[in-house]
């Protein structure tokens, strides 16, 4: 399969990868399953005005899976909650370039953003 | 490692690259200059010396296997050797009975006949291996009815290279009248063959697995005791009416003389291929969750079949761009599932998805196997190091445990 030189920069050198220490200011989404072969962790720490300031990712994966995390680490870094949820899969799959059989990766990414968004608000209710 | 070239070619069970001494036979039946005619034409020498040279390649195959050379069919390769046993068998047997027996680990070509077959309403039994690969003579014999007509077992399995009984399998088959089918594609030049005491009545060979060309293959039919089969392809009766079409001189004298090295070749060449494949093995087998898959006694020498737990096989491949290697990950293929071999073993899906084929060959050199054994293990640490289930392998978290949201 050929992957876009997108695909490829983030497989080479994926961005904010790591964990973020869980405390009140972290939203934590898990999304995937390892017997469909895609799990992403992605991490927010959101401040005191409700920005994302810091993001983490962590994918098991094909490339475009660890590619599309990757990039949403860095575009939701420096958005409000509102703003990040606004990231659409559309989006993500259009700026890796990516083909059909990968769809389902930014998917993934998009699911991953409103689950780490849903953990951060249930801990603020 | 400087005079490494990359990528290497490690996926010498998707094909082989045709030796050079087959490539120079080959070229002499090509052109005006050589051994261009058509081995059926009867009344002329281009005939003549073409049939010579078709006769000589089906004598180097029955070779090969201890057949008589009338025992052999040409095919197309053995996609069409399959399809040409097992329809042709159960399309001649079938007043006798209805019912086929196969194993759920069997190349597409097999499975996808049967299915065929039961549309056209013949009944299959797929069996489970065992946890090894292998199949459970015991899990035959029950599923064996006085409709069994046709028994269909491979000699070496694509994925994982285990190795079946087809000895004891053949027994069998025989005491109880049933037709014995082997797909061989995998083992010819890797597993002695003696079809003199092997009670197989059919057994489908292809060249490009065995450093032949692609697009031809072989079909072994036994004539002692006889078996029929109803052709599949109809035309001009070539190949005693089994296989109509014109012979491929070029493409058969490839094989020929691919078979030939091969029974030449063969002792040495396990040998050094096994000792490649042993040094793989040993380089990889102290990282942490690593598994082999498939038996590694009842094993061909030159594959290595292993999953990287936690790593997903894509991404590893991606990884090993240097590597020409295959994966039973769910993205290399187009169907999306993971491999169905993996999982006929009762591997789960992560193990599955995290698969790599290594398949070492003739012209594999034990510089590539050192230079390889550093990349996986620099692949599947970093790909680790970003892993979320190896953390939580890590922190003691059983991922069994865990409520997955499928998508």
């Amino acid at each position: 399969m050929a992957y876009s030189e997108k695909v490829l920069d983030h497989y080479e050198n994926p961005r904010n990868v790591g964990v973020i220490d869980d405390d009140l200011s972290v939203g934590t989404g898990m999304v995937g399953a390892p017997a469909c072969g895609d799990v992403m962790r992605l991490q927010i720490k959101v401040n005191s005005d409700g920005i994302i300031e810091d993001a983490k990712f962590k994918t098991y994966g094909c490339g475009s899976a660890i590619a599309s995390s990757s990039l949403v680490t860095e575009w939701v870094k420096g958005k409000s909650l509102d703003e990040a949820a606004g990231i659409k899969n559309t989006h993500i799959a259009e700026e890796l370039a990516l083909p059909p059989v990968k769809i389902h990766c930014s998917v993934l990414a998009e699911d991953a953003i409103a689950a780490a968004i849903d953990n951060y608000r249930s801990k603020h209710q | 490692m400087s005079n490494i070239k990359l990528p290497i070619y490690l996926d010498y069970s998707a094909t082989t690259p045709i030796d050079p001494r087959v490539a120079a036979k080959m070229a002499e039946c090509l052109t005006i200059e050589g051994n261009f005619g058509n081995p059926a034409s009867r009344s002329h020498s281009f005939g003549w010396t073409a049939e010579a040279a078709v006769d000589l390649a089906r004598q180097q195959v029955a070779d090969l296997v201890n057949a008589d050379h009338r025992e052999i069919v040409w095919t197309s390769g053995a996609t069409e050797s399959d399809n040409l046993a097992i329809k042709g068998a159960a399309h001649f047997y079938r007043k006798k009975g209805n019912h086929i027996i196969t194993l759920k680990t069997e190349h597409k070509a097999v499975l996808d006949t049967c299915r065929q077959l039961e549309r056209e309403g013949f009944t299959v039994t797929y069996l489970d291996p065992q946890e090894n690969g292998l199949l459970d003579m015991e899990a035959l014999k029950a599923a064996t009815t006085d409709q069994t007509i046709l028994i269909s077992i491979m000699h070496v399995n694509n994925e994982i290279g285990v190795i079946q009984d087809i000895a004891a399998i053949g027994e069998f088959a025989r005491a109880n009248r049933i037709i014995f089918h082997v797909d061989a594609a995998q083992s010819t030049g890797k597993v002695e063959i003696d079809l003199q005491t092997l009670q197989v009545d059919l057994m489908s060979f292809c060249a490009h697995k065995t450093y032949g060309p692609k697009g031809v293959g072989a079909l072994y039919v036994r004539r002692k005791p006889r078996v029929r089969l109803e052709a599949q392809m109809h035309g001009g009766g070539h190949e005693r009416g089994m296989r109509s079409g014109t012979l491929a001189t070029h493409q058969i004298v490839g094989m020929g003389e691919a078979f030939r090295i091969a029974k030449e070749e063969m002792a040495t060449e396990n040998e050094r291929i096994r000792m490649m494949r042993d040094r793989l093995y040993n380089g990889l087998k102290d990282m942490e969750e690593v598994y082999v898959n498939g038996d590694l006694e009842h094993r061909i020498a030159g594959n290595l079949n292993i999953s990287f737990n936690f790593v997903e096989g894509e991404s590893l491949i991606m990884a090993l761009r240097d590597l020409a290697v295959s994966s039973g990950s769910a993205c290399t293929s187009a169907s999306l599932e993971p491999s169905y071999v993996l999982r006929a073993l009762g591997r789960n899906d992560e193990l599955a998805h995290s698969s790599i084929r290594f398949t070492i060959g003739r012209f594999t050199t034990v510089e590539e196997i050192d230079y390889t054994v550093d990349l996986v293990r620099a692949a599947v640490e970093k790909l680790r190091g970003l892993s979320p289930l190896w953390d939580m392998y890590k922190d003691g978290v059983d991922l069994n445990s865990v409520e997955w949201v499928a998508h």
